[in-house]
């Protein structure tokens, strides 16, 4: 059977593309947030994950409001990035692992999650950037299957659905027939707002709170309407939607490895994370 | 109509509403994922708009660049930013913009959240 070795979930501001281009991670502005990865790095290599659940949030690349999934999972042999519009560097292509795509579709689907399924998909920064400070010679040693959940048009899934999605991919991570290590990884937040005359909006205690609660009081969050959770995190820090999908995988015990936080990164409250799967 | 909640001071959930308002301009940003789009768009501005359709309210946001006339017309800010991007603004300029604040003292505020 395969192992679920744990959960990294990490913020994937756009900005981090470009100090990455320009191999600025030791300047000032930057170094706070690069310098947390380390500790990660040491933890994959010997933690050695063969394959990576990506749960990610679409920013207006791969779908459009004119098919606006609710959950969707990438069947694809590979994902490939894009310059999104802004005409940042594309990353190498992602190789895809379609044995388990097709395993968690069918468990999903299963248990009653019926997912959009896309044998094609493009990914954008909200999966390529987080790979890239994980694996920062980009050189991907995992195949990759994403899980792209809604955070664009409301009414988006709750918190609450996302826990129970959460426990459906690591049960079906579980029971998959394979000799792999499996990690998942949660991308996006912590707090931030782009639009609006609340723009620049962040909230350090939330957020501190927030990530104390992944170990502490997991489902803490699930306790909050998507209401409640744009006026504590702002529009775009709901996002931690996906942190909670992540965590939500493993029922059993859960050690937190490592953590950073740093404000500001662009306009965001730059989060990182790091539970193992202790059983 | 979509359901609505308490409202959010300053903040405009992009529901069911927003989505239907908004669809001729966000459609129209989503085609700027492609560098030939963007240049199109370049070429001629107003043409580019006639193509997908846009109203009048949104023909003005676009040539106004007014990222708060744009949310109010029904436009998303994942697609908002790529328009956002031909001109090399960041999420910054953006911000800037919409609390009406320069960018430095923007920026100001996004250091002092982390004290």
């Amino acid at each position: 059977m395969a192992k679920l070795l744990g959960s990294i979930m990490s913020s994937h501001v756009p900005a981090i593309g470009r100090a990455i281009e320009k191999g600025l991670q030791g300047e000032p502005y930057w170094k706070p947030l690069f310098d947390g990865y380390p500790p990660v790095h040491d933890w994959l290599a010997s933690a050695r994950p063969d394959t990576v659940v990506v749960v990610s949030n679409d920013h207006g690349l791969n779908f459009f409001l004119d098919k606006m999934p609710t959950f969707a999972v990438g069947a694809a042999p590979e994902y490939r990035t894009a310059d999104e519009g802004w005409g940042i560097p594309t990353l190498p292509h992602f190789p895809g692992d379609l044995d388990l795509s097709w395993h968690l579709i069918e468990s999903l689907v299963a248990d009653e999650f019926d997912v959009v399924t896309c044998q094609e998909m493009s990914v954008d920064h909200g999966i390529a950037l987080p790979m890239a400070l994980l694996w920062p010679d980009q050189k991907w040693p995992v195949r990759m299957v994403p899980v792209i959940v809604n955070t664009v048009q409301a009414p988006l899934p709750s918190a609450a659905r996302c826990w129970k999605l959460g426990e459906s991919i690591g049960r079906a991570i579980e029971s998959w027939d394979a000799d792999r290590r499996v990690l998942v990884v949660g991308t996006g937040g912590l707090s931030h707002q782009l639009d609006g005359e609340r723009a620049g909006f962040i909230n350090k205690d939330f957020d501190l709170k927030f990530m104390d609660s992944l170990t502490a009081d997991p489902r803490m969050a699930t306790r909050y309407s998507n209401r409640d959770l744009v006026e504590l995190t702002g529009t775009q820090g709901i996002e931690l939607l996906m942190w909670l999908v992540a965590r939500a995988t493993m029922s059993g015990k859960v050690r937190e490895r490592h953590r950073n936080y740093h404000i500001p990164i662009s306009n965001t409250a730059a989060g990182l994370l790091l539970l193992e799967n202790a059983g | 109509m979509a359901r609505k909640d308490r409202p959010i001071p300053g903040t405009t959930i992009f529901d069911g509403d927003q989505a239907r308002k908004g669809y001729a301009l966000n459609r129209m940003c989503f085609s700027f994922n492609e560098a030939a789009n963007r240049e199109a768009f370049l070429q001629d501005e107003e043409a580019y708009c006639t193509r997908y359709g846009l109203n009048e309210a949104q023909r003005e946001a676009i040539r106004k660049r007014d990222v708060l006339a744009l949310l109010a017309a029904g436009g998303n800010i994942y697609y908002l930013a790529k328009f956002a991007g031909i001109f090399g603004l960041d999420v910054q300029d953006i911000g800037a913009q919409q609390t009406g604040m320069t960018k430095e003292a923007f920026k100001a505020m996004l250091v002092a959240a982390g004290r």
